[in-house]
């Protein structure tokens, strides 16, 4: 029973999550590196914005799918969500550093207007915007002193993922198969938080989503 | 006058296309293929062509041939901006003809290499403006719309010029694929008086060579005071018509999208500003800068006078 609730690799845990860090930033870093050499293509920018927002989807996705994980297939991965999270943050914050500094080279009136009028920007601005905070009250010392309301707090989670699915899923003309697939894989994941009080338990024994960080707690 | 003009090669001895074209092999062959494609085609594909110079010039600084090959919109290749140059090995732009029908008093089909022996084909630098917000400055060569239509006599009944592309889901990966973007064949539309305009042009090459499959081949319409994609691709009809005709984008999307499409940085596209434009080919990574979209594409003072009267805002 302890050994299926306990993460794995707990024994390299620490390395690992500093590794995930490492390798999770790679992709920027590849990308950063082949823009500045030209090495993307006919429209840099572009292309480096559209990388780094598609790194932040997939992080996303990797976030969103450790609890069902744990839950369906009984594989914890509970002590690598954070670092998954904050490196999704990390790409959101890139792609608008791109957009604002790049693309729109700092003209701050174009970026606000295209705020307020362009429904596409809007919710990516708004996936951002909620982002912040979780970012912000991801350390340990948070959890403790918001209790109860850490887990509220982070349930806004649910919220930025389906306005970075409006926002992704309205930034084109035409829905790629590509698009479609990422779209479908967020929704799944919001789907399974909707359903999950329908589902029955198979064992009382199994922690309760909300009850993971007073688990961590009691165990050390 | 091109200073070296290639051998003329026999068609016998010339590698088959399939051999080092395939789209198979390019897959394959992964990122070394696809360096490759972004080399120059061979000769085989691309041939020279003869063309007067013209007076319709713009003085801006001409876009690189790598990205106006490399990187555009054709959606009958698929949807990402390279893929058309990726995926287009297998289109066959020879043998080719073009039908000219509806309300004219001569239908013709016409053969495309007789098409270009017919008109002098000359060489217009025209600055292109693509809906998405980014631009191009392109040495098309070709010849005017109006030339071809005056051969097939249009009616005093006719108002409209529709246009329509090949279909050819074997050639095309995008028409060919599970997922379908957009319905085909794709088509366009203009109205006469814009098509008979001196500045619209029927491109059968760029760069002083024929157009390379992913740019349309083996001709394409370009109206440089529209955006992009009123530039239809691979012709292989042209009927005159007196109803306004549909375009495949206006079909699509009606909110985003009208019969015009005339460039015009005071009306937005719904999802972004055409108040700039993203030069492409320039200042790279770093040094790219937007610059301000001019109305008409800058073309304001040879096709205003088109549109006189009219509210530009609601015909967009």
């Amino acid at each position: 029973m302890a050994a299926a609730s306990q993460s794995l690799f707990k024994r390299w845990q620490p390395g690992l999550i500093w590794a995930l860090y490492g390798l999770g930033l790679l992709p920027a870093v590849w990308a950063f590196y082949q823009g500045a050499t030209g090495g993307l293509g006919a429209d840099p920018v572009k292309s480096f914005e559209k990388t780094l927002g598609l790194w932040a989807l997939r992080l996303l996705i990797l976030t969103l799918a450790v609890t069902p994980l744990r839950e369906l297939f009984r594989i914890n991965l509970i002590a690598y969500r954070r670092a998954l999270g904050l490196l999704c943050f990390y790409y959101v914050a890139f792609h608008l550093t791109v957009y604002m500094v790049l693309d729109q080279a700092l003209d701050l009136a174009v970026v606000l207007q295209d705020v307020l009028k362009r429904p596409f920007i809007m919710f990516g601005m708004a996936a951002f915007v909620m982002l912040v905070p979780l970012a912000v009250t991801s350390n340990r010392l948070s959890i403790r002193k918001l209790g109860r309301n850490w887990t509220l707090l982070h349930r806004l989670i649910y919220l930025a993922a389906a306005s970075a699915l409006l926002h992704y899923a309205l930034s084109t003309k035409v829905l790629s198969p590509e698009q479609a697939i990422y779209i479908g894989l967020i929704l799944i994941l919001l789907l399974y938080r909707a359903a999950r009080p329908l589902i029955p338990r198979k064992r009382n024994a199994k922690p309760a989503p909300g009850s993971q960080t007073a688990r961590v707690v009691k165990q050390a | 006058m091109p200073a070296f003009r290639p051998p003329i090669i026999p068609a016998s001895e010339i590698t088959p296309k399939t051999a080092y074209l395939s789209r198979r092999g390019l897959m394959a062959a992964g990122a070394a293929g696809t360096l490759a494609a972004f080399l120059r085609p061979p000769a085989a594909r691309a041939e020279t062509l003869t063309t007067v110079p013209s007076a319709y010039k713009v003085e801006d600084k001409v876009t690189p041939r790598k990205d106006v090959t490399t990187y555009n919109n054709f959606y009958e290749f698929g949807l990402d901006k390279a893929d058309p140059a990726a995926l287009s090995g297998d289109f066959k732009p020879r043998p080719w003809t073009v039908a000219v029908d509806g309300m004219v008093a001569k239908p013709q089909t016409f053969d495309i290499d007789a098409l270009i022996k017919a008109f002098p084909v000359e060489e217009r630098i025209y600055r292109m403006r693509c809906v998405e917000a980014w631009s191009m400055v392109i040495p098309w060569d070709g010849f005017p719309l109006a030339a071809l239509l005056d051969k097939v006599e249009p009616l005093g009944s006719a108002k409209f010029v529709a246009f329509e592309t090949i279909v050819r889901p074997a050639e095309m990966p995008g028409q060919n694929s599970l997922f379908q973007s957009l319905p085909w064949p794709y088509v366009e539309g203009l109205r006469l008086d814009e098509a008979r305009h001196p500045l619209t042009l029927l491109a059968v090459g760029l760069y002083g060579e024929t157009l390379p499959n992913q740019n349309g081949a083996p001709i394409r319409l370009v109206v440089p005071w529209k955006y992009g994609f009123k530039g239809i691709k691979s012709i292989v009809r042209i009927t005159l018509t007196d109803k306004q005709p549909m375009n495949t984008w206006q079909a699509a999307n009606p909110q985003e999208y009208g019969f015009y499409a005339n460039v015009n940085p005071a009306v937005d596209h719904p999802r972004w500003s055409q108040a700039t434009e993203r030069k492409i080919g320039e200042g790279g990574f770093f040094g790219a800068s937007r610059h301000p979209t001019l109305p008409f594409n800058g073309y304001a003072d040879q096709v205003a006078s088109l549109y006189s009267g009219m509210d530009l805002k609601a015909n967009f």
